[in-house]
């Protein structure tokens, strides 16, 4: 029998109802409470991921916040959990916790223009934005998203990609650091995308998420470029464990990442990005 | 000429230079077009001029017999092309090829080179934005060979 979760240590239980691949090492999940409760999330948070008798990760969600009553999941398949986690099938039930942590500001947001600049596997906590803004796209000003994965067939969600790219009121810019001679898109650090667009300094709402030297980076440019760091946002994912700020493995100065992030705006964070002892 | 002198004023690469030093530099510039796949630059070849990219799109690439073309780089509207005209000996490291229709400005490097020579502050100001651009493509290469996105172990 599996028990009630009525603790925040404990898991409810999850129905897996679809797998899907994305790349060769990546694959999404969509689970659904098997209590028939309802599930809510709002963009940029995560959910703690529990294999029965493996293990528990944070993982973002990466679904439509206004899906209410299902949790889409996208997972790299790196560690021993999330190994596991990658030979689910329809039917088998896994624990979930949360959702966790802050959102991107997209409530706060409206009338900005709005820049994600994400890489890799962080575009899976901005798609909910991006789903966001697109179901309200009269709130928002320009929306330019760029991406940056390693090689064309490391691109998460190239299908959604191509459609974003095809609309009129988005401009979505992809790039890869490597690819073979067949591949006709850009080649090259996704900062190197940023030149070919005019920022509006005081207008525009950038959102970063990606491997930590690419948003350092990234975050060197938007300054470059004049946006404010009180106009940045970021999302953090170190060393998250219990998810609600008890045990303290993602501790960065006085700040709980899974608690008090993983979104941060970046002028709180900026001093402590380059701390080695955080 | 003056269509010319506003499109040198109006690139990202030269915003800011002084009119006197944008009027020696265009007697050095020409407009150019190339269709897709035309190569703009050939690895080996001697080096005498560069482009700013006014439209369209080029891949940087250099060839291995076992494995044919390797895109190292693609460029684009607002970004330059070359920097081999300024460095002896003179010859191009990478293979440029227009992968969507380019219009660009040539500037032929021998006469920029005599200019930069007989007047140095207009060859400090230039050595400045070629040295940003040189910085630049090294960090991004940095990057790249980072493998940032790779797995972590």
């Amino acid at each position: 029998m599996i028990a009630e979760a009525t603790e925040p240590m404990v898991s409810r239980p999850f129905r897996v109802d679809r797998t899907w691949k994305e790349t060769h090492d990546t694959f999404s999940l969509e689970l659904h409470p098997l209590d028939g409760g309802d599930f809510t999330f709002l963009p940029g948070q995560f959910n703690m991921l529990y294999q029965w008798g493996i293990g528990e990760v944070p993982i973002s969600i990466s679904g439509h916040p206004a899906a209410a009553g299902k949790a889409v999941h996208t997972i790299r398949a790196v560690g021993s959990v999330t190994k596991m986690m990658r030979q689910l099938r329809r039917g088998d039930v896994i624990g979930v916790r949360g959702p966790y942590g802050t959102p991107w500001p997209v409530a706060d947001i409206a009338g900005q223009d709005i820049v994600i600049i994400t890489g890799g596997i962080g575009l899976a906590p901005l798609r909910p934005v991006m789903y966001h803004l697109l179901q309200h796209r009269d709130r928002y000003g320009k929306i330019l998203m760029l991406y940056g994965a390693r090689t064309p067939n490391d691109m998460l969600y190239v299908k959604e990609l191509e459609q974003w790219r095809g609309r009129f009121d988005l401009h979505v810019s992809v790039t890869v650091d490597r690819a073979e001679s067949s591949w006709r898109g850009n080649v090259g650090v996704v900062t190197n995308l940023m030149p070919r667009f005019h920022f509006d300094q005081e207008m525009t709402i950038a959102m970063v998420c990606g491997p930590e030297i690419m948003m350092r980076f990234t975050l060197q440019e938007l300054s470059k470029r004049g946006i404010p760091a009180e106009n940045i946002f970021v999302s953090m994912e170190r060393n998250m464990k219990c998810g609600i700020g008890l045990c303290g493995h993602c501790q960065f100065g006085p700040d709980f990442i899974c608690k008090d992030g993983p979104v941060f705006r970046y002028d709180r964070i900026k001093d402590r990005m380059l701390k080695r002892e955080l | 000429m003056e269509d010319l002198k506003t499109y040198l004023v109006e690139h990202p690469f030269l915003q800011g230079l002084e009119p006197r030093y944008v009027d020696l530099i265009v007697g050095c510039a020409k407009n150019v077009r190339f269709d897709t796949g035309e190569f703009l630059l050939r690895e080996g070849e001697e080096a005498n001029e560069f482009y700013l990219i006014r439209h369209g799109k080029v891949s940087l690439e250099i060839y291995a017999a076992e494995k044919g073309h390797i895109t190292v780089q693609t460029a684009g509207e607002g970004d330059v092309l070359g920097w081999s005209w300024l460095i002896p000996p003179y010859h191009w490291q990478f293979d440029v090829r227009a992968t969507e229709m380019v219009r660009a400005i040539a500037l032929d490097g021998k006469c920029l080179r005599t200019k930069c020579e007989e007047d140095h502050h207009l060859g400090y100001e230039l050595l400045k934005r070629f040295a940003h651009l040189v910085s630049q493509r090294l960090e991004s290469t940095r990057l790249q060979l980072l493998d940032v996105y790779g797995d972590k172990d």
